[in-house]
């Protein structure tokens, strides 16, 4: 009989409680990690790419766009990235529906969106779905790193429930319980956007269920603020970038070092 | 006739509009209120079309208010200014247009600057350093504009003859300035209002003053 109240968004178990959101957040924590750390010149994003194979074609994903492969770490806005952990598919629909969010409010106000407006933008329709409308909720949750005038860098987390939170640092996807204990451990305040890189990536190579931590398996973001023009810059890194940077964090696990004893 | 200046200065907008309502040769009132404040740090003179300006004036000020309240914090200067250029904008395409003008005055707490927006009632907007509205315009301006040319001859070395507009003015020189502005207006045009409410908006807020 459990299956009457979980065929349904709307509609409320005897307990209280709305399974359909429960199963998706479900899903979210078997998802790839997307971790978020903010610093006080910067926040930084790392994302761990779950799918991949040999056969997958990523000479697109190398060359074209504003770096990254597309899959995880997501230009919003000129003034805030986006990372999402769940369903590909469901947060395709929700980026876009973001970045539209963030165009209108410049053609009304010729301003930037402030960061915590689109998470409230993109709360309203989530929320929508646990309530009218679809058959489910968008299995996604989003981090986003942003900045504008108001309130300077700020991260962001939103739930399928159509909850958002800031945070300093945070964690969602696999393992996020691991990954924020660390973080709660390594944080300091008034960290710098270089020890926020390593952090990063330091808790990430921990976290991660892979062995080698490489561009293949990892995608990489930071929001700073243009030394000259005061203006917010988003940079997403290409794989070329992330191997560079992973070497000189010391991280990179050679993957054929670690065949080889194996042979 | 109706009149409205506008002055920027050294962290500080001054807005003046003159008090008079009139409906053809008559005027029915003299101390009407043209200048509302939409927001602590933002002000909007508006005149026009009577009628037109207080239910657009009234407009812009809920919906100001609304986003406040909505987002905890005020809209920025010049996002204020966007959002009513854009609602002129789109009232001129449509069936009744208002027919409103605007000088928007604030004090932007982000990057700690006065802000002076000029908007017309066909969705013209520009920011300036000192505007006006009206036939008062016709005089005021070319006195402000005396400054400014002499400003940028100079260029860079702050000298400027502080009797006109200088955007580096103390509080005190731009009242004055704005009242050589008002002495002009009444020896030269021919039906000058008679009174004018001054507003000033600066760091603490905004506030009302007399001349």
């Amino acid at each position: 009989m459990a299956r009457r109240y979980d065929s349904r968004t709307t509609i409320f178990s005897p307990e209280g409680r709305l399974y359909q959101i429960e199963y998706a957040m479900e899903a979210i924590s078997h998802a790839g990690t997307v971790l978020g750390v903010l610093a006080k010149d910067g926040v930084v994003l790392a994302a761990e790419k779950k799918v991949t194979g040999k056969l997958l074609d990523l000479a697109g994903a190398k060359e074209g766009g504003y770096g990254g492969s597309g899959e995880k770490i997501f230009l919003l806005n000129s003034n805030v990235i986006g990372g999402v952990a769940g369903l590909t598919a469901d947060a395709n629909s929700l980026i876009n529906y973001a970045r539209t969010a963030a165009q209108k409010h410049l053609l009304t106000y010729n301003d930037d969106i402030p960061v915590e407006v689109l998470a409230q933008r993109l709360c309203d329709m989530k929320q929508g779905y646990t309530q009218f409308g679809g058959l489910r909720p968008f299995g996604v949750s989003l981090l986003y790193a942003g900045y504008d005038p108001h309130y300077q860098f700020q991260l962001y987390h939103s739930d399928p429930s159509g909850n958002y939170s800031g945070w300093k640092a945070t964690c969602i996807g696999a393992n996020n319980g691991t990954a924020q204990s660390l973080l709660k451990q390594e944080y300091k305040d008034d960290i710098e956007i270089k020890d926020a890189i390593s952090l990063v990536l330091r808790v990430m190579s921990k976290t991660m269920d892979s062995t080698t931590l490489g561009s293949e398996k990892l995608e990489f973001a930071v929001l700073t603020l243009d030394p000259e023009t005061k203006a917010p810059k988003a940079k997403i890194y290409r794989p070329a970038e992330i191997d560079a940077l992973l070497q000189s964090e010391g991280l990179k696990k050679d993957e054929d070092a670690e065949m080889k004893p194996a042979q | 006739m109706e009149t409205s200046f506008a002055i920027t200065g050294k962290g500080y907008v001054i807005v003046a509009a003159d008090t008079t309502a009139a409906r053809s040769i008559v005027k029915m009132k003299t101390d009407e209120d043209k200048i509302k404040a939409l927001g602590p740090h933002l002000l909007m003179a508006y005149s026009g079309e009577p009628g037109d300006t207080v239910q657009f004036a009234e407009y812009v000020e809920r919906n100001i208010r609304l986003y406040q309240i909505r987002h905890h914090y005020s809209l920025r200067p010049s996002a204020a200014a966007s959002w009513v250029r854009r609602s002129l904008a789109e009232s001129l395409r449509s069936r009744h247009p208002y027919s409103v003008n605007l000088l928007l005055g604030g004090y932007d707490e982000a990057s700690d600057e006065p802000k002076l927006y000029w908007i017309d009632y066909l969705g013209t907007m520009t920011e300036v350093p000192f505007g006006a509205h009206g036939y008062g315009s016709y005089f005021a301006l070319s006195l402000l504009d005396r400054c400014v040319k002499k400003y940028l001859v100079i260029s860079g070395a702050l000298i400027c003859h502080s009797r006109y507009h200088n955007p580096d003015a103390t509080l005190e020189e731009g009242i004055e300035t704005l009242k050589r502005c008002i002495d002009e207006v009444a020896k030269r045009l021919i039906v000058s209002p008679s009174k004018y409410k001054v507003k000033i908006v600066d760091k603490d807020g905004v506030r009302e003053i007399e001349l």
